[in-house]
C-alpha cells in the first residue's frame, strides 16, 4: 500500500524560522531549578483553564481547583448575578483552606449561598465579601470590608473558565488566546456536554506527556495495535497534513489514517467491536443529528488547513490545556498540572452530545474505553522517557519535521522563562 | 425467573450476569484485570451475537427510566466493551506497553 508522504511544500518547521532545526535539550523537563522558574514565569503568568461553565449550572454553584504548581487552590463560583468569579481558597482569618470536603488535599464542588470556614465559622458571600465574623467585637479596629477573599483574575471563553494568577495579567484572555485558538469560536461546546472524566498521577514532567499527544509520528509504532494485524506497518508516512503555530499555541490537524476516516474502512480492516457497535477510536460512526455539528456549519477556524477529509483538530493552548475536536461530533480535553519537576497530575475528559438512547450511550462507552487504552500506552512509556532523560547520558536530541509542536513547546517555555528573568524579578524561593 | 438479573429475552446471558453486570468503569476495569483470558473469551463469545439485540431492546426505554433488569443488561454490554479489547487486540488483560499506568475514571454519565 502506498504510504502518505510529506507534501512537496516547504518544511513546516522552516515556516517558523524562530524555531530553528537544531538539536533540542530537555533539561527543562529534568531540572528542579528550571521547574521553580517555570512555576513563576509560566504558571503564574499564563491564563489557565480550570473548568467549564457546565460545572456551574446555577447561582451559588462552585468548584475548587487545586494548583499545586502555584501552591494554591482557587474557588470558582457563579455569583448571585450569574457572573463567574474566582478567589484564592484561603480564609482571611488564620489562613485556613476555606473549602474542602473529605480532606483538605481533595477538591470539592457544590452549591451554596455563602462560603463558611470550618475553623472559626467566618462566612463570605459569593462575591468574596466577608459577611460574618464570630464575636466580631473582640477584634481590634476591625472592618469586615477590609477582609474580602483574595480574588483571582477570571474570564470565560466559549464556556471554558480561565484564571490568571498574576497581580495584573499582561494580556486579556482573548489577546492571550489569539486568532488561531479563537478560530474555535462558534463550536457548539454547550451542546456537547456528556462528560467522561479521568485523572492520573504520572511520573514525568508535564511537557513530556504533552509532547506525546502533539505528534502522530509515534502512532504507528507505540499504537501499532490500533490497526488490525494485516495493516500494521512501521512505515506509516507523514501522519498529519496540517501544522500551525500562533504565539505560544499550536495546532495539528489529521485527515484519517492514510486519508481514510476510520468508519469508512472496509470492515475486515477493523476490530469486530467496531462494526458491531458502529463506534470506535474516532467516535461513534454516525454523527449526531445536531445541525450545529454538521461540518458545513462548523467554524472555519476548526480546520484551518481546509483538509478534506478532515478527522481531528488538536489545539494545544499554552501552557497545559489541549482540545481535540473530532469530525464525528465530539471533543476531548487534556490538562497537565505539574506537581514537581518530574511528576504531574493529568486530566482527560471526553465530551459527547447528550445520549438520547442506550445505543448512543453504548457507542460513547466504546469510544471512551478504546481511546483510554491508547492513552495508557503513552502514559506507560513516559516513565521510561523521564528516566532516560534524567540519566543525562545525552544532552541534545533531534526532532523531525512532524515533531514541530514538540520543538515549539520547549522553545516557548524557555522563551517565557527568559523573558521573566529579563524583567529582573527575582525568583521566589 | 424471579431471581434473574436480566430481562427474560436475555436468559441465555444469565450465567454471565452475576459476574459482569457491573456499574461503573473502574469496577469493570478491575474485573478485567482480575479475569483470565478464558473467562473473558467465554463471556465475549456468548455476548457478541446478542449485543445488537441488547441495543435494540434497551432503545425501547427512555434512557433515564430503564427498568432494573434493563439497566443490568446495559451494564453487561458495558462489560462486553471492556473485555472486547483484551480479546480482540491485546490477547491479555492488560494493555500492551502500558507499564503501570492507571487512569481513574472519576466521572461518567449514568446509567
Amino acid at each position: 500500500m502506498a504510504r502518505a508522504t510529506k507534501s512537496a511544500e516547504a518544511s513546516w518547521t522552516d515556516r517558523y524560522p524562530g524555531l530553528g532545526t537544531g538539536l533540542v535539550s530537555y533539561e527543562d523537563s529534568i531540572s528542579p531549578e528550571f521547574y521553580e522558574l517555570e512555576r513563576e514565569a509560566v504558571f503564574r503568568r499564563a491564563w489557565l483553564n480550570v473548568g467549564r461553565v457546565e460545572q456551574l449550572p446555577r447561582k451559588g454553584s462552585f468548584f475548587t481547583k487545586d494548583l499545586a504548581v502555584a501552591k494554591t487552590s482557587v474557588i470558582v463560583a457563579r455569583d448571585l448575578d450569574g457572573r463567574v468569579r474566582a478567589f484564592h481558597n484561603v480564609c482571611r482569618h488564620r489562613g485556613n483552606k476555606l473549602l474542602w470536603e473529605r480532606t483538605p488535599k481533595e477538591e470539592t464542588s457544590g452549591v451554596c449561598r455563602q462560603f463558611m470556614c470550618k475553623y472559626h465559622g467566618w462566612r463570605y458571600g459569593l462575591d468574596g465579601q466577608l459577611n460574618f465574623v464570630l464575636q466580631q467585637e473582640e477584634f481590634f479596629d476591625f472592618d469586615k470590608a477590609d477582609f474580602p477573599l483574595v480574588s483571582v483574575h477570571c474570564e470565560v471563553w466559549e464556556g471554558f473558565v480561565f484564571v490568571n494568577l498574576s497581580d495584573e495579567p499582561s494580556q486579556t484572555l482573548l489577546e492571550f488566546l489569539g486568532p488561531m485558538v479563537r478560530g474555535l469560536e462558534g463550536y457548539p461546546f454547550d451542546l456537547v456536554s456528556e462528560r467522561y472524566a479521568f485523572k492520573a498521577d504520572l511520573n514525568s514532567n508535564w511537557k513530556i506527556y504533552l509532547d506525546a499527544f502533539q505528534e502522530y509520528y509515534h502512532a504507528s509504532i507505540l499504537h501499532s495495535q490500533q490497526q488490525v494485524p494485516s495493516l500494521r506497518s512501521f512505515e506509516s508516512g507523514f501522519k498529519a497534513p496540517h501544522y500551525q503555530i500562533d504565539g505560544p499555541h499550536r495546532m495539528v490537524s489529521t485527515g484519517g489514517w492514510k486519508g481514510v476516516p476510520r468508519h469508512m474502512l472496509p470492515h475486515d480492516q477493523m476490530y469486530p467491536i467496531e462494526p458491531l457497535t458502529e463506534a470506535g477510536l474516532m467516535g461513534p460512526w454516525q454523527r449526531p443529528d445536531i445541525p450545529e455539528l454538521d461540518p458545513a456549519n462548523l467554524p472555519a477556524g476548526l480546520n484551518p488547513g481546509g483538509l478534506d477529509p478532515w478527522s481531528i483538530s488538536n489545539f494545544q493552548i499554552f501552557p497545559n490545556f489541549v482540545i481535540l475536536v473530532y469530525e464525528r461530533g465530539w471533543y476531548l480535553t487534556y490538562h497537565y498540572w505539574p506537581t514537581s519537576h518530574n511528576t504531574h497530575a493529568w486530566e482527560m475528559s471526553y465530551y459527547f452530545p447528550r445520549s438520547r438512547t442506550a445505543s448512543e450511550r453504548i457507542r460513547h462507552e466504546v469510544t471512551a474505553v478504546i481511546s483510554k487504552e491508547a492513552g495508557l500506552q503513552d502514559a506507560g512509556t513516559l516513565d521510561g522517557t523521564q528516566m532516560g532523560l534524567e540519566s543525562r547520558v545525552i544532552d541534545k536530541y533531534p526532532l523531525s519535521d512532524q515533531e514541530i509542536a514538540v520543538r515549539h513547546l520547549h522553545k516557548v517555555t524557555g522563551d517565557w522563562v527568559q523573558s521573566y528573568l529579563r524583567d529582573g524579578r527575582g525568583v521566589r524561593a | 425467573m424471579s431471581d434473574s438479573l436480566l430481562p427474560e429475552e436475555f436468559a441465555d446471558l444469565e450465567p454471565f450476569a452475576a459476574r459482569w453486570c457491573i456499574p461503573g468503569e473502574p469496577a469493570r476495569y478491575t474485573a478485567r484485570l482480575n479475569s483470565t483470558m478464558a473467562d473473558m473469551q467465554a463471556f465475549y463469545d456468548a455476548a457478541f451475537p446478542r449485543v445488537r439485540d441488547a441495543m435494540a431492546y434497551l432503545d425501547q426505554f427512555r434512557l433515564d427510566e430503564l427498568p432494573e433488569r434493563a439497566e443490568n443488561l446495559l451494564h453487561l454490554v458495558y462489560s462486553f466493551v471492556m473485555v472486547s479489547l483484551p480479546v480482540e487486540v491485546w490477547h491479555q488483560p492488560r494493555v500492551i506497553d502500558a507499564g503501570t499506568a492507571y487512569f481513574d475514571r472519576y466521572l461518567e454519565p449514568a446509567p
